[in-house]
């Protein structure tokens, strides 16, 4: 082992059924190092931290940790544990019917009686510590999903760890809660401990990384001190091609010229999930969106749209016409499409097939005794998997073994697949990679220009300033404004969010 | 059928009890057990307020009686042993009779307690359970209420009761197994269907064509299963002997269900079955539909398991009313067993439960 | 493509069939004579095909059409009904109510398929009644159906007043028995006509595509315009249309009912029937075809060992054996190590070239 570092991993090899997953990457990680792991989705980062924690065993290849003279053996999640690699997924693996103390302290006890009162002071002491806004006996469930993601932090920061692994663990936090998320791995570096920290985003790479590996399609591309590698090279790097400037996106060549009439318009929607009666509308080939913090309501107000929670009130019209919407179906057979927030719990039928994930709505607008044949089922598959690119040994391939951005394309290809009017996508581009990120918001502004209706919300607000042509904010569950035109800009929306105009 | 709750539907579950004595061999049905159990519920709080058959102004010669059974819903043994109860203890017959069901032995000691409050002349007791009845007895006897257990025995001591008047389930066996040698077929190959395995009808059943095939060379078990008084099981069993082609001459069943279920798998693999035929039926508990197999000649036999234990009562009641003795405690009830070739339309009514 | 899809589905029927395979070949083995069918006359003189393989047909489809609708219940709610056998007696029952009713003399008082419809209805009414519960007051299905475990079979007693009533009219013993010149089981045609109908069903309806979503994920169901509480209800319906025809075959075998032991642990065999075809209990994926296998595999077991003169009550502690060594095989623990298993064998044998 090299001197000053606490974990390499050399020519670890992987395969899964027809994958390839990792093919001899090495990773090295020094001690107080903080060190990005890139790559597009499939490219081997999530393979390669399931191996470094025990989840899958590696094919071959040898694991050395500080303080062993020989190679770690590591077969279970338990094993990581003990050798002290710590790990905070990017989807929640906690148990949200216990509390913040419990699912901090679970699978810890070394078969003493649990101390329960001991417990939960130290449970609240550590939080305090963190600044995370969470009780120790509080049930999980009822922490936001960014909370629940610090408690998961703070469990596995509790435990000692020599590495601790980061794995998209900002995708759910707003900005001050990333922050103290930084001023805590900061922390955490300066007492020596090794970071693996993987992400999308490129800006907290830059904020807080000291290195950078890049990993493609299961090999190695390379190790990189941060400053000799600037971004552009990072991301050319990434998709092994040199990227056009994602700036430019957007011209005036593709925006849509045509007649601008409503498609939807509500008024005084409000639905069961608390959010003020809202006035909302959309024309005809536009793209607009929600923003605000997490938790604002902007999520909210989109599934009141496509009826996803129950509306208790407010009068909708579709081109002009008042309908009655009360269910998604009523919504759908409306030409109204939803791509939810939350992929694996709303978007993914996770043991079918990537076909039938593609041809489900479709299939439910065209009637339940009128099922496509397997050939017409077959030919959409394909045509949607060659439009998006999706990345799948099959279109039998069960959808639950694709990695996120794909998984995201499919769901997006069973929306395109009903043509709807009016496209909703909450989140399309959380936890995906950059490549697939800007082809998802080019096909935004290609279906616009076709004259589709797009509502698109995103956490990254440059994301939507590029595509959006007028964005409503939303502020505590109401709506507090809308931007257009020239004050689509990063400082505007922050001081419409923040509520600065004080008027 | 009273309305019922859930809630009484789950309690009566949990209160159908496995059954002992004759009752458990007349196929007992767990569902009619249930269903039992449920009107017992209602009926628990009825216990209370048990049905007087008398009119109030009932004459001073009237010997009154509370009886104490298990629900008559319970089975076709049980209800032929009630309807046999409710035809003797009549006002014509010289009785006052109350009545309480209850397949719960707490619920029966809280009616026997209320009996003894009512000052009855006698108590008549099927228990639902074999214990606890100690002190509810020796107040009876302290107040001088004759206690008269039938069906069914319990642990307590002999001076606490009167009589018992049970069947008998090995005599019930035996005189099944003494008709079918008396029958002198050259060899014996039965197929021997059981009921739940422990029960007191299969022991009895059971021990006597265990006891005889060991001791005779040629009589042999085809087959020795238990259906668990389950029909299908039966015909399933009979089925495979079919099957296997292995040759019998004798359906041996302990009781009638499951001797129903035999005769169907014959039929379909068109073994000739009856009096005279191929191959012997015999059955236990004396349905009426059974007996009219009988009748029929498609079965040959069928053992009685008695539930009208009615007219021994009223004669030990007679006998203590005049003041006799008493002879031995434990009555043991005659028996029968039918063969088709001598039973009559009279005895299919007067005995088919 | 449809090669990989071949594939994918004989693995999960490959269980059932291995299951049948082994079983057929210890016979083969132990007595071939369990093989021999043999063409024989019923006492109505009627052609009957006789022999274990028969037997396993006739006794086996009861629980094969069960299997059909336990494997929809379960794919939808991923649960299981454990009310089905007191709802085959609450079928039977009702039939023998309408085709005979209360002290009636056993001729036929109405068509036999009035009483057959009017058990179907009676049975998808306390399979609705059970899916409600599911679907809509989201009890655990097995929760949910021991209300009817319960109380079923009083309820089949109640129908008839607690009276057993028999059918003496002949026509009447052609379902659980032979048709007049059909030497074939007729349990084992009604098993058919189920059969085809679900194929039909999860072919021109988009049933299985809606259940298997349903069962694996609810909510993304439901934003993809799906009624979850429809379909996992409309699962426990079709299971009661299964339960009716169940009810017929029962009651013909004897013209008559034994409310406690009709149909008794049938919920067991049908529950193992949708396992051994290598379904999920959790719900999800499904496939109709392995269950109706799993089905018959278990009346295969079941007669073996009545062939073998096993004691009938030890019956169900040999399928407990069988469903153990299924669920550990399956598992995916056991998995993992035989493709371990399989990777190192390879790896020792390249080792050995090179």
């Amino acid at each position: 082992m090299k001197e000053n570092s606490v974990l390499e991993m050399r020519h670890i090899y992987k395969c899964f059924p027809g994958v390839r997953a990792l093919q001899g990457v090495d990773f090295t990680l020094g001690k107080g190092e903080i060190h990005a792991l890139m790559g597009e989705n499939g490219a081997g980062k999530s393979t390669l931290i399931k191996v470094l924690t025990g989840v899958y065993e590696k094919d071959e290849g040898e694991i050395y940790l500080d303080g062993l003279d020989k190679p770690a053996v590591i077969r279970s999640p338990q094993d990581a544990q003990r050798l002290g690699i710590s790990t905070v997924y990017q989807e929640i693996t906690l148990c949200p019917n216990l509390t913040v103390a419990e699912n901090m302290y679970i699978g810890r006890g070394t078969g003493r009686l649990t101390n329960w009162k001991q417990m939960n002071t130290d449970a609240d002491r550590i939080l305090t510590n963190l600044g995370i806004p969470a009780k120790a006996q509080q049930q999980l469930s009822d922490c936001s999903i960014a909370i629940q993601q610090m408690v998961a932090i703070a469990r596995a920061v509790d435990m000692d760890c020599k590495v601790l692994i980061l794995d998209e663990p900002t995708s759910s936090l707003d900005e001050s809660e990333v922050e103290k998320l930084f001023g805590l791995m900061r922390d955490l570096r300066a007492r020596g401990v090794g970071i693996i920290f993987v992400t999308h985003f490129l800006d907290q790479v830059y904020e807080v990384c000291d290195k950078i590996t890049v990993l493609r399609d299961g090999q190695l591309v390379g190790e990189y001190v941060i400053e000799e590698l600037p971004r552009v090279k990072l991301v050319a790097k990434m998709l092994g091609k040199e990227l056009d400037d994602m700036e430019e996106i957007k011209d005036e060549t593709n925006v849509y010229h045509g007649d601008d009439a409503y498609v939807f318009e509500a008024k005084g929607l409000q639905s069961e999930a608390g959010i003020k009666p809202f006035d909302f509308y959309i024309k005809k080939g536009e793209v607009n969106g929600f923003t605000g913090l997490l938790g604002s309501g902007r999520s909210e107000c989109v599934r009141a749209i496509f009826c996803a929670d129950k509306v208790t009130g407010g009068t909708v019209q579709m081109n002009g016409k008042p309908v009655k919407l009360t269910k998604p179906l009523d919504a759908m057979k409306n030409g109204i499409a939803y791509l939810p927030e939350d992929r694996k719990l709303d978007g993914i039928v996770g043991d079918l097939s990537v076909r039938e994930n593609i041809i489900l709505a479709a299939q439910v607008l065209k009637g339940f005794f009128k099922p496509f044949s397997r050939a017409e089922a077959n030919a959409f598959a394909d045509e949607y998997i060659k439009l998006l690119e999706i990345k799948t040994a099959s279109a039998d391939t069960p959808i639950k073994s694709l990695s996120g951005g794909n998984q995201q394309k499919v769901i997006l290809g069973r929306w395109l697949l009903t043509h709807p009017e009016y496209l909703i996508l909450d989140e399309p581009t959380r936890g995906i990679d950059i490549g697939t990120k800007i082809e998802i918001q080019k096909l935004v502004l290609k279906l616009a220009s076709e004259g589709m209706s797009v509502t698109f919300i995103s956490s990254e607000t440059d994301e939507m300033l590029r595509t959006c042509s007028r964005l409503v904010v939303m502020r505590d569950r109401r709506v507090v404004g809308e931007l257009s035109g020239f004050d689509l800009t990063q400082g505007k929306v922050m001081e419409t969010i923040a509520g600065g105009d004080a008027s | 059928m009273k309305k019922r709750t859930l809630a009484t539907m789950l309690m009566a579950s949990m209160t159908a009890v496995s059954l002992i004595g004759c009752g458990g061999g007349n196929a007992a049905t767990q569902a009619a057990a249930t269903t039992a159990a449920a009107e017992t519920t209602t009926a628990a709080a009825a216990a209370a307020e048990t049905t007087t058959a008398a009119p109030a102004e009932a004459q001073k010669e009237l010997i009154k009686v509370g009886i104490i059974n298990n629900d008559p819903n319970e089975s076709g043994y049980r209800t032929a042993n009630d309807a046999d109860l409710k035809a003797m203890f009549t006002e014509e017959n010289g009785y006052e009779a109350s009545f309480a069901y209850s397949l719960k032995n707490d619920e029966q000691i809280n009616a026997a307690q209320k009996f003894i409050q009512d000052e009855v002349d006698y108590l008549l007791l099927s228990a639902a359970d074999t214990s606890g009845w100690d002190s509810v007895l020796q107040d009876a006897q302290n107040a001088g209420i004759g206690v008269i257990l039938f069906d069914r025995t319990i642990d307590a001591s002999e001076d606490l009761y009167l009589a018992s008047i049970v069947s008998d389930m090995d005599k019930e066996g035996e005189t099944a197994v003494n008709w079918l040698a008396g029958q002198g077929l050259d060899e014996y190959n039965v197929i021997h269907i059981q009921g739940v395995m422990g029960s007191a009808a299969q022991r009895g059943r059971t021990g006597a064509l265990d006891a005889k095939v060991a001791a005779e060379a040629s009589w042999n078990l085809v087959t020795q299963q238990t259906a668990e008084w389950n029909s299908e099981k039966a015909q399933q069993i009979v089925q495979s002997v079919i099957d296997s082609g292995t040759p019998f001459n004798v359906i041996y069943a302990e009781n009638d269900d499951m001797a129903k279920g035999a005769v169907a798998a014959l039929d379909k693999a068109n073994i000739s079955h009856g009096v005279g035929k191929d191959v012997i039926v015999m059955g236990f508990d004396c349905n009426k539909w059974a007996l009219e197999e009988l009748l029929a000649q498609n079965w040959n036999y069928d053992g009685q398991c008695n539930p009208f234990q009615a007219s021994y009562i009223d004669a030990v009641i007679k006998k203590v009313e005049k003041g006799e003795e008493l002879g031995e405690k434990v009555i043991i009830m005659d028996e029968k067993g039918f063969d088709a070739t001598e039973i009559t339309k009279e005895d299919v009514e007067k005995y088919g439960i | 493509m449809t090669l990989k899809k071949h594939i994918s589905v004989s693995k999960q029927i490959f269980i059932p069939i291995a299951a049948l395979v082994l079983l057929a070949v210890f016979n083969l083995l132990v007595d071939p004579a369990f093989f021999k069918i043999s063409l024989g006359h019923n006492s109505a003189g009627d052609p009957v095909l006789t022999g274990y393989l028969m037997t396993i047909l006739d006794y086996g489809s009861e629980v094969a059409i069960l299997a059909i609708g336990m494997t929809l219940v379960t794919a939808a709610s991923g649960g299981q009904d454990i009310s089905v056998g007191a709802a085959v007696a609450i079928a039977g029952s009702v039939i023998l109510r309408i085709l005979v009713g209360i002290g009636g003399d056993g001729s036929l008082r109405a068509p036999i398929f009035v009483g057959f419809l009017a058990a179907c209805v009676v049975s998808m009414l306390f399979g609705a009644f059970n899916g409600m519960l599911v679907a809509v007051f989201k009890i655990q299905p097995m929760v949910a159906t021991l209300i009817l475990y319960t109380a079923g079979r009083s309820i089949a007693a109640w129908i008839n007043n607690n009276e057993l009533p028999i059918v003496t009219d002949k026509s009447f013993t052609y379902f659980g028995g032979f048709i007049p010149g059909i030497p074939i089981p007729t349990p084992f045609f009604l098993a058919v006509v189920c059969i085809v109908a679900a194929l039909l069903a999860l072919k021109f309806t988009n049933l299985g595509l809606y259940t298997q979503a349903v069962g694996i994920n609810a909510s993304s169901s439901r934003l993809n315009g799906i009624n979850p509480v429809f379909i996992k209800w409309l699962s426990f319906v079709l299971l009661g249309l299964c339960v009716a025809v169940v009810g017929l075959i029962k009651t013909s075998r004897l013209s008559s009912i034994n409310y406690s032991v009709i149909a008794k642990d049938i919920e067991m065999d049908a529950i193992l029937a949708v396992a051994l075809g290598g379904n999920a209990l959790s719900g999800g994926k499904f496939n109709i075809m392995a269950s109706i296998m799993g089905a018959y595999v278990i009346q295969f077991l079941t007669t073996t060992l009545y062939k073998f003169n096993v004691s009938s009550d030890a019956l169900p502690a040999y399928k407990a054996v069988v469903v153990i060594l299924l669920v550990v095989i399956s598992s995916p623990t056991v998995k993992d190590k035989l493709i371990g298993l399989q990777k190192r064998m390879k790896q020792q044998k390249g080792g050995g070239q090179s």
